[in-house]
């Protein structure tokens, strides 16, 4: 229990070193992407990522060491969650170094925003790694927003426009 | 025994806790390991998703022990990343090894995105039950 214990704060140094270099590394953080409301902590199991092409949304997830039918993967209303448990054998006779790999349940969800359709979904298992491609919307192209001004005054926002003697 | 416990340039040992490390020049992934012990060999489990058993590299070079993979994507053409937890496609982990292993006899087993890796250790160097004699 006590190995358990220290090894834990081990690894959680180990991963904010790890995080840290992994940043340090990033050529300008280039994506756009933010996962929407729900905030994704870096480091959390399982690690994804996501692409787009034109057509689909693909997301990958690092599920090393799992048996992909105990993974349970549900979409709905663009947001994508994935559950499980992840369950790493201790030989209670042995004595541990490290452990550093994540063991016990997890749950994230992840938005993919509205341009995905939840019903065409291919996933496939290969190497500790789910693959899941879901095709884009028709309606989700890119497309010019017009943004009208209200009324004749060329004062621009009204709301801070203050009017003489009267409220602001 | 103090030089085993030293982590050089990168290298961790075994058994050791984790030491304020320099910092890795690649741009590889630490994969995160368990290490754990029995009276007959030293065990290690990689976390090394996407890596097929053809891209992984375990080799023992004098006392060290290096862990490499590099996953295989099939990332579609036209393809734009929006989020990326993973930006690397190298995971790599070097060890320094103790001399009551047995380098020769490391034997490596991937399977789903884990690497093991057993080290037995010498036979003349396991422990022995120590019988203690009572009045």
């Amino acid at each position: 229990m006590f190995a358990r214990f220290t090894s834990l704060q081990n690894s959680l140094l180990d991963e904010f070193w790890r995080l840290q270099q992994e940043m340090e590394e990033l050529p300008g953080d280039g994506l756009s992407f933010s996962g929407g409301i729900r905030p994704l902590p870096r480091g959390s199991f399982p690690a994804i990522n996501v692409v787009r092409t034109p057509e689909e949304m693909q997301v990958y997830l690092f599920a090393p060491g799992r048996d992909p039918k105990k993974l349970d993967i549900s979409i709905q209303q663009g947001v994508l969650t994935r559950s499980g448990e992840r369950q790493i054998p201790i030989d209670e006779k042995a004595t541990y170094y490290r452990q550093e790999r994540f063991g016990g349940e997890f749950r994230r969800a992840i938005s993919l925003g509205e341009d995905v359709e939840a019903e065409l979904v291919e996933a496939k298992y290969r190497d500790g790694i789910v693959q899941i491609r879901l095709h884009r919307r028709e309606s989700a192209k890119p497309r010019q927003i017009e943004i009208r001004r209200e009324g004749g005054d060329t004062s621009w926002p009204r709301t801070l426009r203050r009017l003489p003697g009267g409220n602001p | 025994m103090a030089t085993n416990t030293t982590a050089v340039a990168g290298r961790e040992s075994l058994t050791a806790a984790p030491q304020q490390r320099g910092r890795a020049t690649e741009s590889a992934i630490r994969a995160p390991v368990d290490i754990f012990e029995d009276s007959e060999s030293i065990t290690l489990a990689a976390d090394m998703p996407g890596v097929p058993k053809d891209r992984l590299d375990v080799r023992v070079d004098g006392n060290t022990l290096l862990l490499e993979g590099t996953v295989q994507f099939e990332l579609p053409e036209q393809a734009e990343a929006l989020y990326a937890d993973v930006r690397s496609t190298v995971y790599r982990r070097s060890f320094v090894l103790s001399r009551e292993l047995e380098a020769e006899k490391v034997q490596a087993n991937p399977r789903d995105g884990v690497l093991t890796v057993r080290i037995p250790k010498r036979l003349e160097l396991r422990p022995r039950k120590i019988e203690v004699q009572g009045p």
